[in-house]
């Protein structure tokens, strides 16, 4: 399984390619129903970086927060990983708002409830954003996580609802909301209501503003489209994961407008850092400390 | 000289015999204007029929007919006193987006959008109306500058989407758009936005978050354009028709789904038909709007915006 994962994760992942990532996810379960058994065999015990080929042992790169120890790429984590990676014990998941389900009644080559259902039946969680209440080495905090292997973690009403839930639970609860981003863009699939979801978030993170709490933004592979257009790009501090795949175009949308080789590093993290859209580059290993740090800072000080 | 459109052919032919009978009769001392005049009353019902049920992907060809008014049509013809201000004061002026002080039939006001250009010099100018970041902070500033000086915003959009290219991303084509779209959520004065075109994606909706969105009758407006849709979902690019129907991209669509307020009606055969009617009438209705929204507070028309996007996807 973890195999297949990895070959997803090492393609340059795209508005345009998050569908294509769907059907692996799709076949990926699929195989998984009657690959209980094959999970032990060697062939799965190991898998090969998809960014420097170095084959590891599945278990160790798990226990290093999937970040090849040779390299440092860092592949994608599931929702849970995330939080237990970032909060302390103890934190609660809060529910998934629920929102109208398709309402332009969407086709494509399949129907979009049948799209959600094998997505939901693949998943923990019942759409791509989830939040937890908790705390960050004692401080306070409500933390989203968007799921790529979620349709591509991509942004539509659910998405936009639970943003907005995540921002009010941490208005409620006077903290700081940070949000963990990745997701291929809009959802299309929800027309212009997914993209009605960029002004609606960002009503979210200027109420959060207004209620002089944090907002800070975790970049993760991959963050483009309609996702880094809002909410993405608006944090007070933004934090990127080394090597994440951060940009508002797909890259073949962008070699097809200039029809040249497109710069090295190109839309990737240390490529943004270097051009001043984000604070900084953050291991995963570093994460939490430097969440924790950053939330001492931004703690609010009573007024004399 | 009106282009036609594909599925215009019968009217381009009718009109064609139309032509061909008028020079006939300036040569000869033949009556035929009872001829004549049967042949336009058939062609103007044609022309009618056939707009009223253009469908998404022929809305969409509407919406982007090279011929069909852009910004500085409607600022020559609906506008008075325009005082177009430049730059961003980062990097540098951007032509996709214009924007100045304006006068709407008697109301002072900062009005901006998106020009795509008429002819080969102009689109270049204008880069297709494809804005780059720069586009965008010039519209946050103007934005800013209009709440300072208690200016009702008016935005016109149409573009097919934000420039892709590898300097907007190195200066934060995300980035631009939000923040733009977030100085929307923030006027402190009315906005009034109307998709005269395409309303296409992130690029649209960074100056549309508005109080009231208007859209002119045969525009579309969309989270991706319908060849996008198709490459992406149906992976063909030829299913840009099914894709336009399914994301449902019409102002008919959109004033059904609640995203839009009113639908302003187009001249017979769609405004590049008749741009200075269509003017008209969009200035009208912007006016309408802006009295709608006159005299309230800046507190209120804050919140009302915030409502009108927090209630789209919430039960």
């Amino acid at each position: 399984m973890r195999r297949t994962g990895q070959k997803a994760v090492s393609k340059a992942l795209f508005l345009q390619d998050w569908y294509e990532t769907e059907m692996s996810w799709l076949s990926k379960v699929r195989n998984s129903i009657s690959s209980l058994a094959k999970r032990d065999t060697p062939d799965n015990l190991w898998m090969k970086c998809p960014s420097c080929g170095e084959m590891l042992f599945a278990k160790d790169f798990e226990a290093n927060l999937s970040v090849c120890p040779n390299c440092q790429h860092h592949g994608r984590i599931r929702t849970k990983t995330r939080f237990d990676l970032l909060l302390d014990d103890g934190y609660s998941v809060l529910p998934t708002p629920k929102v109208p389900e398709n309402p332009l009644n969407f086709r494509d080559t399949k129907k979009y409830p049948d799209r959600l259902k094998a997505a939901r039946a693949a998943n923990p969680y019942p759409d791509a954003l989830t939040n937890a209440a908790g705390t960050i080495d004692g401080r306070k905090a409500v933390l989203g996580v968007q799921d790529f292997a979620f349709m591509g973690g991509s942004m539509g009403m659910a998405v936009g609802e639970a943003f907005v839930a995540g921002v009010e639970k941490a208005v409620a609860d006077n903290c700081a909301y940070i949000i963990c981003t990745a997701a291929g863009g809009a959802r299309m699939q929800e027309g212009i209501l997914s993209l009605m979801q960029m002004p609606k978030t960002t009503v979210a993170t200027r109420r959060l503003a207004a209620a002089g709490l944090p907002y800070i933004v975790v970049l993760t592979d991959p963050t483009t489209g309609g996702v880094t257009a809002s909410y993405a790009m608006l944090g007070d501090v933004q934090i990127a994961e080394p090597g994440a795949l951060i940009g508002f175009a797909g890259q073949r949308v962008i070699q097809d407008t200039i029809r040249e080789k497109l710069p090295d590093g190109f839309q990737r993290a240390e490529y943004l850092h270097a051009h001043g859209m984000v604070d900084m580059v953050v291991h995963r290993k570093d994460l939490k400390g430097t969440l924790a740090t950053l939330l001492g800072y931004l703690e609010r000080k009573e007024v004399a | 000289m009106i282009s036609f459109l594909d599925f215009e052919k019968p009217i381009a032919e009718l009109e064609a015999r139309i032509a061909e009978l008028r020079a006939t009769a300036d040569g000869s001392d033949l009556d035929i204007d009872g001829e004549i005049g049967r042949l336009e009353k058939k062609s103007a019902a044609m022309l009618a029929a056939t707009y009223a049920k253009l469908t998404p992907w022929q809305k969409t060809q509407v919406a982007r007919h090279p011929q069909r008014p852009h910004f500085l049509d409607y600022i020559r013809l609906a506008f008075t006193d325009f005082v177009p201000l430049a730059g961003d004061r980062t990097y540098g002026e951007d032509a996709a987006i214009i924007g100045g002080f304006a006068t709407l039939d008697g109301r002072k006001v900062m009005v901006m959008g998106h020009e795509k250009g008429h002819d080969t010099p102009s689109r270049i100018k204008h880069n297709f109306g494809s804005a780059k970041p720069e586009g965008y902070r010039k519209a946050i500033r103007l934005m800013e500058m209009a709440s300072k000086f208690g200016l009702p915003v008016v935005t016109l959009v149409d573009t097919a989407g934000a420039f892709p290219g590898v300097e907007a991303e190195e200066r934060g084509q995300a980035e631009a758009i939000a923040r733009s779209t977030e100085a929307c959520l923030a006027l402190g004065v009315p906005m009034v936005s109307a998709i005269v075109g395409e309303g296409g994606s992130g690029g649209a909706i960074a100056i549309a978050a508005a109080n009231t969105v208007l859209m002119l009758e045969h525009s579309v407006y969309s989270v991706i354009s319908p060849e996008g849709a198709s490459s992406i979902l149906w992976r063909t690019a030829d299913k840009a028709a099914d894709a336009a129907t399914a994301m449902k991209v019409t102002a008919q669509d959109l004033l059904a789904l609640n995203v839009i307020e009113s639908i302003v009606p187009e001249p017979n055969g769609g405004a590049h038909r008749d741009p200075a009617a269509t003017a008209r009438t969009l200035a009208e209705a912007i006016g309408r709007e802006l009295d709608a929204l006159s005299g309230r507070s800046a507190a209120e028309l804050v919140r009302q915006r915030e409502e009108r996007f927090l209630a789209i996807g919430s039960l």
